[in-house]
C-alpha cells in the first residue's frame, strides 16, 4: 500500500468521476454556460466611466454681454463643445431659461442643464468671478457627478487659457508654454504600474476566475461524496482495500479538473470579449488556481464529513459561499470596506487567491511579489487538510 | 471463517446490535433471519468494516475487523441492499472500475469480468449503461461486482429484495453455485423465512438486535416438534364462532387462527393434541372436509421463540442512523 497505489487508485476514481460527468449531457452544458453567464453578468451590469455617453444636457445662454461683446460665454461654449466632441459624453441642446431646464429635467427629456447667467461676460470683464449654474437631476447622482467633473474641466482649461493670455499680454516676450508654466506650475500625469489601460474588468476578471475554480471544488466535492453516500456506491469504494485518502484525492482531482476547465473558459472569454490582457506568467496563473484549490479542499472535506446527505451539504456550502463571494474582494476592493469587514476578509483564502491572481494578471507580478499570499494559501491549505483527513476517516466508518 | 464475539453497535442511546456472538465455518452458508430493523444490516456493515463496532470483536479469516481492516477488505465481498453501481457507466466500465480498486492485474481482471458477465448472462449488455437495466439485471450486476476479488467470504444483504419470483430463483441458484464451486463462505440476511430455509446451512434468528436462536434449519424446526407442537389446518364447511370458541377452550390448544370462511389453523401441544381436537369437533357433529398435519416452518419457529410474528419492527424502534435512509419500499413477502 505505497504511494504508488494510492495515486493509481486516486486516478481511477477521478477518471470514473469525469467519465460520469461527461456522460451527463445537461450537466456538461451547464458547466460551460455557468462561467459565460457569470462573465456576461459582471461584465455588463457594472457601470464604467466610458459607459456614460450622449447624456442629454440643456444649455441656456442668458449672457447679455459687456458692451456688445459676449466673448466669455462664447469661449466657454466653444471649449465645452471641444471637450465634448472628443469624449462624446453629452448631447447638448438649447434652452431659454433656468425654469425651462428644470421642467425639462422633470419631464425626463434631459438629464441636466447648464445656465450661463446674464452678467457672465460683464462680471469677468469687470474683474469679478464668472459664475455658471449647473442644474442636476438629483434622482440620478451618477450623471450629475459626471457633468460636474466635465464642467470643472472646462473651467479649469478656460481659466488657464485666460491667465495665460493675460501673462502674455503683460509681457509679450514670454512664449506660450512659459506662460502656462507660470499660471499652472503643477501638472498631474497618471500612469499605471504597467503600460496600457486598465478598467473595472481587469480588476474583476482574476477574482472571478479564482472564485469559480475554488467554489466549484468546494461545492463539487461535498456534493459528489454525499451523493455517493446517499446512493450507496461509496460503500463499494470503502469496502475495497484502498487507502481512504485516495477517495478524497480522486474526487478532488476530478473536481479540480472540472473547476480548471471553467477557469480556462473564463480566461478565454475575458481575453476575447473584454480585452483583458495577462501581464504575468500564464503558468503562474494556473499554479495559483491550483494552490487556491488546495487551500479550499480541506474545508470541503470537513463539510462532507459533517453533512449526512447532499441537501445538508449544499446548504452548508451556500451559507459559507455568499459571504466569501462578497467579502474576499472579488467584486469590490477590500480597502473600501469598513474595518470589521476587512478583518473578516483576512480569514478567507479566496481573498489571498484573488489578490495574488490580480497582481499576476494585471500587474505582471512574479513569485517574489506574491510571496505573502502564497504563504497564507499554503498555510491555510496545510491546516485545513490536517484537520480534514482524520475527520473524514472517522466520519466514513461511523 | 467468521467469528463474532459480543458484537455491539449503538447509535446514540439506541442499541441496534446487542452483544451478538456466532461462528461461521468455511464453506458454510449462514443466514441471519429477522424482521426489518432487527440489526441484520448493521451487523453486516460492521463485519465488512463499513461501520465500527461500539463493543465486542469479530474476526474474518483470522483478521480483526477493526485492527486489520485492510486485510479483511481483501477477503470479503458485499452485496448490499443498495445497488453499488454507477448508472452512467456501462456494465464493463463499472466492473473494471471496482476491479481496479482491488489492484487486480489488467489481463486477469478482463478475463474475470468476461467470465462473470457470461455467468449471469449479461455479456450481451456489457457495453450498455447500467442505468438502463431492469432491477433483475441490476441485482445480478450487483452480485457479480462483489465477486470480482474472488472473496472468501461473501456478505449478502437481502439479495432478493424487490425482485420478481423468476429473478429471485435465479439469484438463489447463483448463490448456491458460488458456494458449491468456490467454497465461498456466505453470510446472508433475509426476512424471508422460506429463503433462509432453502439456502442456509445454519441460521441465526435475530430480533431487537439480539440473536434469539442459533442452529441448523432442521434443528430449529425440531425445537418445535420436540416441544410436542402440532399444527393442524382444517377445512370445515359450516364454521361457526361457537365451534371456534370450543376449540380455543381446549387445554392443549395454543392459538387458533381463522384463515378464511372455511379454514382454521390450530397450534397445539401435548401428545394427544391431535385426537383431542378431532374429538371435540366430532362431538359437535361437525363434518371435517379435509385435514392437514403441517410440518413446522421457520415462521412457526420465529413465532414460537419471539412470541410475535415476523413483521416490520422498523417504524416503532429504528431511529435514523447515519448510513440508512428509509425510503418507502415495497417489500415482497
Amino acid at each position: 500500500m505505497g504511494a504508488k497505489s494510492l495515486l493509481s487508485h486516486s486516478f481511477r476514481i477521478a477518471w470514473k468521476d469525469l467519465l460520469e460527468l461527461f456522460r451527463n449531457r445537461l450537466g456538461l452544458i451547464m458547466l460551460v454556460l455557468m462561467p459565460i453567464f457569470m462573465m456576461a453578468m459582471v461584465g455588463f451590469i457594472y457601470p464604467s466611466n466610458n459607459s456614460i455617453s450622449n447624456v442629454p444636457i440643456a444649455l441656456a445662454n442668458q449672457d447679455l454681454g459687456f458692451g456688445n461683446s459676449t466673448v466669455a460665454s462664447q469661449t466657454f461654449i466653444t471649449i465645452l463643445q471641444q471637450i465634448n466632441n472628443s469624449t462624446g459624453m453629452m448631447t447638448l441642446s438649447n434652452a431659454s431659461s433656468l425654469d425651462e431646464i428644470r421642467s425639462l429635467v422633470q419631464k425626463g427629456e434631459v438629464d441636466g442643464g447648464i445656465v450661463i447667467p446674464s452678467n457672465f461676460t460683464s462680471s469677468i470683464m469687470s474683474g469679478e468671478q464668472g459664475t455658471v449654474i449647473i442644474v442636476t437631476d438629483q434622482s440620478n447622482p451618477q450623471t450629475s457627478a459626471t457633468i460636474q467633473v466635465v464642467l470643472n474641466g472646462v473651467f479649469d482649461q478656460m481659466g488657464t487659457m485666460l491667465a495665460q493670455q493675460k501673462v502674455q499680454s503683460l509681457n509679450p516676450a514670454i512664449n506660450a508654454s512659459t506662460a502656462l508654466a507660470i499660471v499652472k506650475p503643477y501638472d498631474i500625469k497618471t500612469e499605471g504600474a504597467v503600460s496600457g489601460h486598465s478598467g473595472y474588468f481587469d480588476f474583476i476578471a482574476p477574482g472571478i476566475m479564482a472564485m469559480t475554480v475554488m467554489m466549484s471544488v468546494m461545492t463539487g466535492l461535498p456534493a459528489a461524496i454525499s451523493q455517493e453516500k446517499e446512493v450507496g456506491t461509496l460503500d463499494g469504494m470503502m469496502v475495497a482495500p484502498i487507502n481512504r485518502l485516495s477517495i478524497i484525492l480522486g474526487k478532488t482531482l476530478a473536481q479540480t479538473a472540472r473547476g480548471l476547465l471553467q477557469g480556462v473558459l473564463i480566461l478565454a472569454l475575458s481575453v476575447i470579449l473584454f480585452g483583458v490582457s495577462i501581464q504575468g506568467n500564464i503558468l503562474l496563473v494556473f499554479g495559483l488556481l491550483l494552490l487556491g484549490v488546495f487551500s479550499f479542499v480541506g474545508l470541503g472535506v470537513v463539510i462532507t464529513s459533517f453533512a449526512k446527505d447532499q441537501e445538508t451539504a449544499m446548504m452548508l456550502m451556500m451559507t459559507l459561499m455568499f459571504p466569501m463571494m462578497f467579502l474576499s474582494g472579488v467584486f469590490f476592493p477590500i480597502q473600501q470596506m469598513p474595518w470589521y469587514m476587512q478583518a473578516v476578509s483576512k480569514f478567507l483564502p479566496l481573498t489571498y487567491a484573488s489578490t495574488a491572481l490580480r497582481k499576476v494578471m494585471v500587474l505582471g507580478a512574479g513569485i517574489p511579489e506574491i510571496a505573502t499570499e502564497l504563504t497564507v494559501l499554503i498555510v491555510f491549505g496545510v491546516i485545513m487538510t490536517a484537520i480534514a483527513v482524520p475527520v473524514f476517516r472517522r466520519a466514513m466508518t461511523r | 471463517m467468521i467469528e463474532v464475539k459480543n458484537l455491539t453497535k449503538m447509535f446514540n442511546d439506541f442499541v441496534a446490535v446487542d452483544s451478538i456472538s456466532f461462528d461461521v465455518k468455511k464453506g458454510e452458508i449462514f443466514g441471519l433471519l429477522g424482521p426489518n430493523g432487527a440489526g441484520k444490516s448493521t451487523t453486516i456493515r460492521m463485519l465488512c468494516t463499513l461501520s465500527r463496532p461500539t463493543k465486542g470483536t469479530a474476526t474474518i479469516g483470522g483478521y480483526d475487523i477493526v485492527k486489520n481492516d485492510t486485510e479483511v477488505r481483501k477477503l470479503v465481498g458485499i452485496v448490499s441492499e443498495k445497488m453499488i453501481m454507477y448508472n452512467r457507466l456501462t456494465a464493463r466500465e463499472n466492473l473494471f472500475f471496482f476491479g481496479n480498486l482491488f489492484s487486480i492485474p489488467k489481463n486477469v481482471l478482463n478475463k474475470r469480468i468476461d467470465d462473470l458477465l457470461e455467468l449471469v448472462q449479461l455479456t450481451k449488455w456489457k457495453n450498455s449503461q447500467v442505468g438502463t437495466f431492469s432491477s433483475g439485471m441490476r441485482q445480478r450486476m450487483n452480485v457479480i461486482r462483489a465477486l470480482l476479488n474472488m472473496p472468501q467470504v461473501l456478505f449478502l444483504d437481502e439479495p432478493t429484495l424487490g425482485l420478481d419470483p423468476q429473478s429471485t430463483v435465479e439469484i438463489r441458484e447463483f448463490i448456491k453455485k458460488i458456494n458449491r464451486e468456490n467454497e465461498t463462505t456466505i453470510l446472508i440476511t433475509t426476512h424471508m423465512m422460506g429463503e433462509a430455509d432453502l439456502l442456509c446451512d445454519s441460521i441465526g434468528i435475530i430480533d431487537h438486535g439480539k440473536i434469539v436462536a442459533l442452529d441448523t434449519s432442521t434443528n430449529l424446526k425440531r425445537m418445535i416438534s420436540g416441544a410436542n407442537t402440532t399444527i393442524l389446518k382444517l377445512e370445515i364447511a359450516n364454521l361457526t364462532p361457537d365451534l371456534i370458541a370450543t376449540i380455543r377452550a381446549l387445554k392443549c390448544v395454543e392459538t387458533v387462527s381463522q384463515e378464511n370462511s372455511t379454514h382454521l389453523k390450530i397450534h397445539a401441544h401435548g401428545d394427544d393434541a391431535f385426537d383431542t381436537i378431532i374429538d371435540a369437533i366430532r362431538a359437535k357433529k361437525t363434518k371435517i372436509d379435509s385435514i392437514e398435519n403441517l410440518q413446522p416452518t421457520l415462521e412457526d419457529v420465529f413465532l414460537h421463540i419471539t412470541g410475535h410474528e415476523v413483521r416490520d419492527a422498523a417504524n416503532q424502534k429504528m431511529p435514523l442512523s447515519n448510513h440508512r435512509h428509509f425510503a418507502p419500499q415495497a417489500r415482497v413477502r
